[in-house]
């Protein structure tokens, strides 16, 4: 209101100034001061606005990457417990074969519970035994039996090794469990407590990078779970998503752009693209399953379908974004290759799609980047499953990363939250890398004109 | 055509591994029975030769949905239920070719009512927890029904702490909802006169009262993720949350179980059947697929034995409550022989 009230007082200073053609302006006046002074204002206030705006943005950014963040760093890293192994010829290979058969097949497990026996040697009655126990992972047999597969000679010696250990001990060395509070308000008893403090008392307790967070699949075991059978899983999909959407989407845009008759049938098409990039992803989820599982027979849960399915749902985005960038091309360019001979065909191949490339990337990295993000469309065509072996291709089941956190945000198990967190760390690594690739696309193959 | 060639190696990588016969099992069904069917997927798949399972947690329904979708490698070979088959699923699934299911029961399941343990712990009745959280409810008289009034627990009892009702819980797309109000609401409101009388003479409002639970802000739906609820009782205390008995036992230093009916939500009083709120798990087993797809007997093999289902198996760490001994020995003979349910 106050602005359309300047604007009038605007108008009638000018008339009076028109008026008044003769007088010089006198821009001192109280008047015009006045005038001046509520423009600045209005200005400024406008900038805070969008200010303010930013700052809002920000803050809600920074409370999301610090609660993300300060929940899954432990993730990162993993307890591991110093014990005394004996490598028992009796145990691992009894008739000295050395056959990685029968040293494969030797009873690792009883390896380290022997160790642990022998580290708290009161420990008698069954039950403590079975706590006891619980301080090493299920998983560190098969870390012992690569090690001895690896280097047969360690058979009959005593080492001391770090083990893995199981999660309820991992997430008391983290602080994740209080020991203060009452013993039948815990997971871990006291006597498993008095064990931990004798252990770090005895500097065998420590936490080491958690390189197999990285290098394993899903497990139910918050310790042995990893994330990388659910990134190859994402690979495989992005890759059939991509290689289907781009070339068609490309193909499609230059159609309408650069060939298509403007008649009612492409005005159709056009709104439809439009309207199908604003359709739910579920609904894509429902056609897959419909078409790809029900009438092809594709396999359930692979990668091939769920990239099937996310291609129909970037199609529209890359569509949209590469016409804007084929518009974007100036006419004279298209008119100056048509003028010295080329063929439309050419003037498109050579000129216009080159010049549009970095318009058409952006688009489909940011397509792409929405693919990986999905979960809702692969929950009908069963790719919300626990799948521990890592996917050899595209056929073979698999789970994508964002499914990976969600399944693990709804494990019991309290050691996943943190599991859950940094999957998610990872994830919004990926979206970055890809944003970042987009942008550095367009910044290498830009054109000015 | 250096681009041509590098894409074609891309497209080669990813259908390596060309469809041939499945040699996994496929598994599909209810979230409930996901935790532990998965625990024993992961020590079937490092235990022996055969690839580790596929689960999917499709919810109860939907997993006999696919279940009995038919036989055929395409088809999923078990299904996990948190509840028992219906007569109508039997009937499509003998529609669609599957003759003969082999029905294993795993265990129990505790639905509990808990708190965080920094309030007082609350001792409810079936019929306090109706009138706090269902739609309708019989008026103080007893005589008509009215849309729910209470706002606090000491209004229904004064015996109850003078909070506000606030009850965080699963939306109705739960198995977990659908068998609380089986077994709480829909067992609560035959107590109140008012509404046995509707059963003979409106069946479907007393269908409707029954299982109607109030949407007025008392009863939050904290969607499928049970963490989700911990996190809140956590920091608000005048909070309940519902969930399953898992997520109690692994949060035992934080919240705490509310009693119902006098007993509080332990292993042993789940598992002895004095608990009032405990359902029973089952999977079913498509008997076609046996020696087609490989495995599915040593799966079931693992899945009975009492290293997995015993009282100090892997699964009664994860919260499973197990069955007594004979009854184990009863369900691990009729799964090995695969004795076909009958309905």
């Amino acid at each position: 209101m106050t602005d359309m009230a300047s604007l009038m007082e605007d108008r009638a200073a000018a008339k009076v100034i028109s008026d008044n053609l003769r007088k010089p302006v006198d821009w001192d006046s109280p008047k015009i001061t006045r005038n001046i002074k509520k423009r600045y204002a209005a200005e400024r206030r406008f900038k805070s606005y969008g200010l303010v705006a930013i700052c809002l943005a920000l803050l809600a950014l920074c409370t999301l990457a610090l609660s993300i963040g300060s929940k899954g760093y432990s993730a990162f890293y993993q307890t591991y417990v110093q014990l005394e192994v004996t490598f028992d010829p009796a145990v691992i290979d009894p008739e000295r074969t050395g056959d990685p058969d029968v040293i494969g097949r030797a009873n690792f497990d009883g390896l380290i519970k022997q160790a642990l026996r022998d580290r708290f040697p009161d420990v008698t009655s069954r039950s403590d035994k079975r706590d006891l126990y619980g301080i090493v992972s299920g998983g560190a047999s098969y870390d012992l039996r690569e090690r001895v597969l690896e280097n047969p000679s360690l058979i009959g010696q005593t080492r001391t090794i770090w083990l893995i250990s199981g999660d309820d001990f991992d997430m008391l060395n983290k602080g994740y469990i209080d020991p203060t509070v009452d013993e039948g308000d815990r997971r871990l008893n006291d006597k498993e407590v008095a064990w931990y403090n004798e252990l770090v008392a005895a500097g065998a307790v420590e936490k080491q990078f958690h390189t197999r967070f990285f290098t394993s699949g899903d497990s139910r075991e918050p310790e042995l779970a990893g994330i990388w059978g659910a990134a190859v899983g994402s690979f495989y999909t992005l890759l059939v998503t991509l290689a289907l959407s781009f070339p068609i989407g490309v193909l499609a845009a230059v159609y309408l752009e650069e060939f298509a008759p403007k008649n009612r049938f492409t005005q159709i098409v056009e709104v439809n693209i439009n309207n199908l990039a604003a359709v739910p992803s579920i609904v894509f989820g429902l056609l897959g399953l419909e078409v790809y599982l029900n009438v092809m027979h594709l396999p359930r849960s692979a990668p091939v379908v769920g990239g099937l399915t996310l291609a129909l749902m970037t199609l529209p985005t890359i569509i949209i974004a590469s016409r804007a960038a084929i518009k974007a091309v100036p006419p004279s360019i298209r008119q100056a290759a048509l003028g010295l001979g080329a063929s439309p065909v050419q003037t498109v191949t050579h000129h216009v799609l080159p010049l549009a490339m970095p318009g058409i990337l952006t688009g489909t990295i940011i397509g792409m980047a929405q693919a990986l993000g999905e979960t809702a469309p692969l929950l009908m065509i069963g790719m919300v499953a626990f799948i521990v072996d890592i996917p050899g291709g595209a056929l073979d089941p698999a789970t994508v990363l964002p499914v990976q956190i969600y399944l693990w945000a709804d494990s019991p198990e309290r050691a996943f939250v943190e599991k859950t967190s940094a999957a998610i760390m990872v994830l919004l690594a990926f979206l970055v890398l890809m944003n970042g690739l987009a942008v550095y696309l367009r910044k290498k193959f830009e054109r000015k004109w | 055509m250096k681009k041509t060639l590098a894409v074609a190696a891309l497209m080669s990588v990813a259908f390596a591994g060309a469809a041939e016969a499945r040699d996994q099992i496929r598994i599909v069904g209810s979230s409930t029975v996901f935790p532990f069917a998965t625990a024993v997927a992961e020590e079937f798949g490092k235990t022996t030769s055969f690839k580790t399972p596929v689960i999917e947690s499709t919810g109860s329904g939907g997993g006999l949905k696919l279940f009995c979708a038919g036989v055929g490698e395409q088809h999923p070979d078990i299904t996990n239920a948190s509840r028992r088959i219906k007569k109508s699923e039997v009937e499509t699934c003998a529609k669609n070719g599957i003759s003969e299911v082999t029905e294993v029961k795993v265990g129990y399941d505790g639905i509990v009512l808990s708190n965080s343990n920094a309030a007082p712990q609350l001792d409810l009745t079936k019929e306090q927890i109706f009138l706090a959280l269902a739609k309708t409810v019989p008026s103080k008289d007893g005589q008509s029904l009215i849309d729910n009034p209470y706002s606090t627990w000491a209004e229904i009892d004064p015996s109850l702490p003078d909070v506000k009702i606030e009850v965080l819980g699963p939306p109705p797309t739960s198995g977990t909802r659908d068998a609380f109000t089986e077994l709480v609401l829909e067992e609560a409101c035959d107590e109140f006169p008012a509404i046995a009388a509707l059963k003979d003479t409106n069946k479907d409002q007393h269908k409707a009262v029954c299982a109607g639970v109030r949407e007025d802000g008392a009863y939050v739906e904290a969607g499928e993720n049970d963490n989700l609820i911990v996190q809140k009782l956590e920091a608000n205390h005048d909070a309940l949350g519902i969930f399953g008995f898992s997520f109690l036992d692994q949060n035992g230093d934080k919240l705490q179980g509310s009693l119902i009916g006098g007993v509080a939500p332990t292993f042993e009083a789940i598992s002895a059947g004095d608990y009032p709120v405990s359902r029973s798990l089952f999977f079913y087993v498509k008997n076609a697929h046996v020696g087609t797809i490989p495995g599915i007997k040593e799966y079931l093999a693992e899945f009975t034995a009492d290293k997995a289902w015993g009282e100090e198996g892997y699964l009664a760490d994860r919260g499973l409550i197990p069955m007594d001994a004979a009854e184990r020995e009863a369900v691990r003979n009729a799964a090995m022989n695969l004795s076909p349910l009958s309905m």
